[in-house]
């Protein structure tokens, strides 16, 4: 299953983390740190693929990430999940979040911090894989704005 | 249209964002949201109530926060308020926020879980959906699932949240009608449903296997369909134009939950899928994006860990294996790094193990020249995994060479792999004691106390080794610089085996010792209390430098020294090697014994770091046919004494070792307070291999007899006194005595009255059972006083191991389907002998019935032969046994063939058996 799914920038700020399993809120600061220490200072055309930090289970998980722009796509995942299709899965994750933001970038996620954890809650749940086609996410993500539009016309009414 | 419209949605909330990201330092930022924090804190405890937007925003506000890593103590009651409104947009923030912060432990989860039991009875998909995925109600889920109403997307959350509520607490979803149904949502229509389904199934069927053993077949097709499809069918689940890879992987996946299928249509279904998927690699790519070769090799790799799983089509496997070869130089980094895990467990199979090797080349290669240390790491594992006795000398060295430029995490790891393969293939062991020796100079500190306990017991054990071992310890500690290892292994060695290099004048006793002496001062405490104790032994084997060494004993520096370790064996040895005499000294100060075999100990250390599952077991029995079976590692695990002791206690070797059957006898003695030696009485002890009833002693005094029965791993025996003289018996004891190796036990034994009357009988009852394969038998030992003298018996007590048999009878068919499985060299023992009485085949037949297996007929297509058959029944295992008598009346001789699954098992048995006839 997937233990956390963390974004960050560059500097390793995080723009949206996500833990399947409990930690109290220190140790996930220090999660997303530590990964952060171990993905940054990986060259460009390695693989994407190493074993996670001490606080996350060490050798047990593997961490599986994909550096886009400014932006690291990290998956931490036990060894039940088929590495490529995590990164296929990020690869997904990234397309449906594009195409929802038009030209997604850095700032979408930091405006719409809501949003984005919408959109994984209809890829991703309690650590497992929901859902992968993309149109079929667009679609659910469609009608909750839908869905939403109209509260706000009928409050405006 | 963007399905997210910026600018909508909350105004303030952007604002606050926006001035965070304006601040210039870490400070103004704190400040900032310090400042927000009070402003929320204000809103919610206000007189006035807030509407749902503002609590929205407000509750949005502190995910935000949050996500930067600040506490947050507050709102969780308005996220609680949020979760119930009506709204959708209201509802969803409130979960959004419940599902990042509150963890199942918080007081909240109780209001919380009144708002989620609502949301799953309301009839609104969307309101149902998110608080499934919120996750916490149980008995309901299973019945939303599998109800033929559900839509498609609530059915998939409800599938994951099952799942979820499965991991976390098993007990709260009862298995139950619905699992049957289950299963038939792998021929759902919606591949979404299939997909969560069997997610579901998977995580199920490992814990209950035989519940969704019809998942197979199901898994099967639907794996074929994707397959063979065309593609077009697939609605929009084709990524890059793959079909469903997801799915595919997901079904794949659950088929490793299960051996290979029984049925042969459906085995030759799925081996024809995983040849299709293993010829789609070999296509020209559909598209150059990367993510099109990205998610077909996704799809081959979850198939080439199938096959693997299976390990039965040799032919695939090979497949596999040459297609994990192209990987291997595949320009991808991702590729190599995962054709290299792969191989790691194909080259745990015996079909594909050679085909691995060939290999070798590119895979040094890769340690040589690969960037990346995770690559790096992997290749490391799998020439780990690779290496038998033909290659070990190329593999050890290409890891020696690397560890010189191996990345400090993991060169501890290197260490001990190098240690245990360079033990496992060492035919000559000199070159063992090299590679020891070259580790300890290479990466000294990394290498552990296992390791180097390790060389030592070899070398002990080892005769032949002895001698070089020292010249090269000798010649390695002249270094300038030497790891402190270094100087513990030469200590020890020296100290025992000095001698053997003392002929030379460059290495006489004085350069030896100066040499060892040279080291003293730089050392830690304990090795320097080792190398106290190899200046003792010195003075043992070279009387000519015991002037210069209790010169050393006598310093202040030894005899004060502020450690009192250290202290007190300067002035214990001091004064040993002042009063003890020649052969005092050279009793006390003997070469140690040979260590007795255990499991290495690097190996359960290995074990250790890396977690059983994790790694490749080299230790199965394709490896022990060529493997050293010196070093069988079946030990039992208790026996895993690390050999901390060996450093001191043993090396001073105090007390001289008692001899195996010494300790027999002092145990018989331990209770009684006489020491008249006794022999212990066994001559009639082979009688009952075959029988249970007789009489085991008799001498002018005493008469003991035996009745005795057995069912499986238990036993009951009879123990009958006779006083066969006319005056009684008194202060009559008995007791059992079990050799400390012996495991099996004598649970109970019951009393018996002191006075045995002359011409009467007496009886005690003993309890047995038998706790794992033992060789041993256990000792009565009787003590009586007649006319004034005390009398002691010991007598063997016919509890063997053949007594827990239980016959089984089986066809011909099957007896030579078990004969074939256990064909291992150790697992067969064969004795031919000569026959001792004449040669009865009614006779014969009636031993072997006594022995305890079932005779059967017609099952050796020589009818002179006798085959037999039965399980020997103890508490820890079962073992099956299956034996072969073959009589050869012209020569008067038998040949005695005996398989077990165990080989101290049939090794006893035969020696038990080969007695009879």
């Amino acid at each position: 299953m997937i233990k956390a799914i963390l974004i960050f920038n560059n500097h390793g700020k995080p723009r949206l983390s996500k833990f399947y399993e409990h930690y109290t809120e220190d140790t996930e600061q220090q999660i997303i740190r530590e990964t952060f220490h171990l993905v940054s200072k990986r060259d460009e055309n390695v693989c994407n693929f190493l074993e996670g930090g001490m606080l996350i289970g060490g050798s047990d998980y593997k961490l599986i990430y994909r550096h886009y722009a400014t932006l690291y796509f990290v998956f931490c995942v036990d060894s039940s999940e088929s590495e490529l299709g995590i990164l296929d899965l990020i690869q997904v994750f990234v397309e449906t979040l594009d195409k929802c933001f038009e030209n997604v970038c850095e700032l979408d996620l930091i405006f719409h911090v809501d949003k984005v954890h919408n959109i994984l809650a209809e890829m991703v749940m309690g650590g497992m894989v929901l859902e992968t086609n993309m149109n079929e996410i667009i679609t659910q993500v469609d009608a909750q704005n839908k869905m939403e539009k109209s509260e706000v016309t009928s409050v405006l009414a | 249209m963007p399905a997210v419209s910026k600018g909508d949605g909350m105004r303030g909330l952007a604002v606050f964002i926006s001035d965070i990201r304006n601040c210039k330092s870490k400070e103004a930022e704190v400040k900032r949201i310090n400042k927000e924090l009070a402003n929320i804190r204000s809103k919610f405890k206000g007189d006035k109530a807030l509407d749902g937007y503002s609590k929205k925003k407000y509750v949005c506000k502190l995910l935000f926060i949050f996500l930067l890593g600040h506490d947050i103590d507050f709102g969780h009651m308005e996220a609680v308020n949020l979760l119930s409104s009506n709204k959708y947009t209201e509802k969803q923030i409130g979960y959004l926020f419940i599902s990042v912060l509150v963890n199942s432990n918080s007081d909240l989860i109780r209001l919380i879980n009144n708002g989620i039991k609502n949301d799953l009875a309301s009839r609104n998909p969307t309101f149902m959906n998110l608080a499934l995925h919120c996750i916490a109600f149980a008995s309901e889920i299973p019945r939303i699932l599998v109800a033929g109403d559900t839509m498609d997307s609530v059915k998939q959350s409800a599938a994951l949240c099952l799942l979820r509520l499965n991991r976390t607490s098993p007990d709260l979803v009862p298995m139950g009608e619905w699992t049957a149904r289950v299963v038939h949502l792998l021929n759902d229509q919606h591949l979404g449903v299939v997909t969560a389904a069997t997610s579901l199934i998977t995580t199920l069927a490992q814990k209950s296997p035989d519940d969704f053993k019809t998942s197979i077949s199901l898994a099967v097709a639907r794996l074929s369909r994707i397959v063979t499809s065309a593609s077009i069918d697939l609605q929009d689940y084709t990524y890059y134009f793959v079909a469903a890879p997801w799915l595919s992987v997901k079904l794949l996946r659950l088929l490793q939950c299960y051996p290979p299928p029984e049925d042969a249509a459906l085995r030759s279904r799925l081996t024809e899928c995983l040849e299709t998927i293993l010829n789609k690699a070999q296509e020209p790519p559909k598209s150059k994006k990367v993510q099109h070769s990205n998610a077909k090799n996704a799809v081959l790799f979850e198939a080439i860990s199938l096959i693997i799983h299976h390990d039965s089509e040799p032919t695939l496997l090979v497949r596999a294996c040459n297609q994990l070869g192209q990987f291997l130089q595949h320009r991808e980094t991702n590729l190599r790094y995962l054709a290299l895990e792969s191989m790691c467990t194909l080259a745990s199979s015996e079909f594909s193990h050679e085909a691995v090797k060939t290999h070798i080349e590119t895979v040094i290669n890769a340690l040589k020249t690969e960037r990346d240390v995770s690559v790096r790491q992997r290749a490391v594992d799998l020439l780990y995994a690779m290496c038998d006795r033909s290659n070990a000398k190329q593999i050890v060295a290409e890891m020696l060479s690397y560890l010189e430029t191996a990345d400090y995490s993991i060169r501890e790891e290197i260490v001990l792999k190098v240690a245990i393969l360079a033990e496992k293939y060492a035919v000559d062991y000199t070159w063992y004691v090299d590679t020891i020796l070259n580790l300890i100079r290479i990466a000294g500190d990394y290498v552990s106390e296992e390791v180097w306990y390790r060389v030592i017991q070899i070398v002990i054990n080892r005769d032949d080794v002895q001698g070089y071992a020292a010249k090269t310890v000798f010649e390695a500690l002249q270094a300038p610089a030497c790891h402190e290892n270094l100087v513990k292994v030469g200590g020890y060695i020296l100290g025992e085996f000095g001698n053997l290099i003392a002929g030379d004048s460059r290495s006489s006793p004085l350069v030896q010792f100066n040499l060892l002496h040279s080291k003293f001062h730089l050392c830690s405490v304990p090795t320097r209390a080792l190398l106290l104790s190899a200046y003792i032994k010195f003075i043992n084997l070279f009387p000519e430098v015991k002037a210069t060494i209790q010169e050393v004993l006598r310093s202040d520096s030894q005899l004060r020294n502020a450690d009192v370790e250290l202290q007190q064996r300067a002035v214990e040895y001091l004064r040993l090697s002042c009063i003890a005499s020649t052969d005092i000294l050279a009793t006390v100060l003997e070469e140690m014994p040979p260590f007795p075999e255990r499991e290495s100990s690097i190996l359960a250390k290995l074990k250790r770091k890396k977690g059983p599952g994790n790694l490749p077991d080299i230790d199965d029995a394709r490896r022990n046919v060529n493997g050293n079976t010196e070093h069988s590692e079946k030990t039992e695990t208790t026996n895993k004494v690390t050999l901390v002791r060996t450093a001191s206690a043993y090396l001073l070797n105090l007390n001289s070792t008692p001899t195996a059957g010494a300790s027999l006898l002092v145990d018989v003695f331990s209770d009684s307070s006489t020491l008249a030696s006794v022999e212990v009485s066994d001559e009639n002890f082979p009688r009952f291999v075959c029988k249970n009833n007789g009489v085991i002693f008799e001498n002018q005094l005493l008469q003991i007899g035996l009745k005795s029965e057995y069912r499986q791993n238990l036993g009951r025996m009879y123990v009958f006194y006779g006083n066969k003289t006319s005056t009684q018996f008194l202060s009559f004891s008995s007791s059992v005595t079990c050799n400390d190796t012996l495991k099996n036990h004598i649970l109970s034994t019951s009393s018996v009255d002191p006075i045995i009357e002359g011409g009467a009988q007496v009886q005690q009852i003993l309890n047995i059972e038998c706790v794992s394969d033992f060789t041993d038998a256990p000792v009565l030992n009787v003590q009586f006083r007649y006319g004034g003298t005390l009398q002691n018996i010991a007598v063997k007590l016919p509890v063997m191991l053949n007594k827990f048999f239980q016959p089984t009878e089986m066809t011909s068919q099957d007896f030579f389907q078990r004969w074939k499985q256990l064909g291992a060299p150790q697992q067969e023992v064969q004795k031919i002998f000569k026959a001792k009485h004449p040669m009865d085949t009614e006779v014969t037949k009636a031993k072997i019935l006594g022995f305890g297996v079932a005779l059967l007929d017609r099952v050796d297509p020589n009818p002179e032969n006798f085959v037999g058959a039965g399980v020997i029944h103890s508490k820890n295992t079962q073992v099956g046994c299956l034996l072969r008598l073959e009589p050869n009346t012209q020569a008067q001789m038998y040949r005695l063939t005996l398989r077990t699954s165990r080989d101290s098992v049939s090794q006893r048995l035969c020696d038990l058996l080969s007695e009879q006839f």
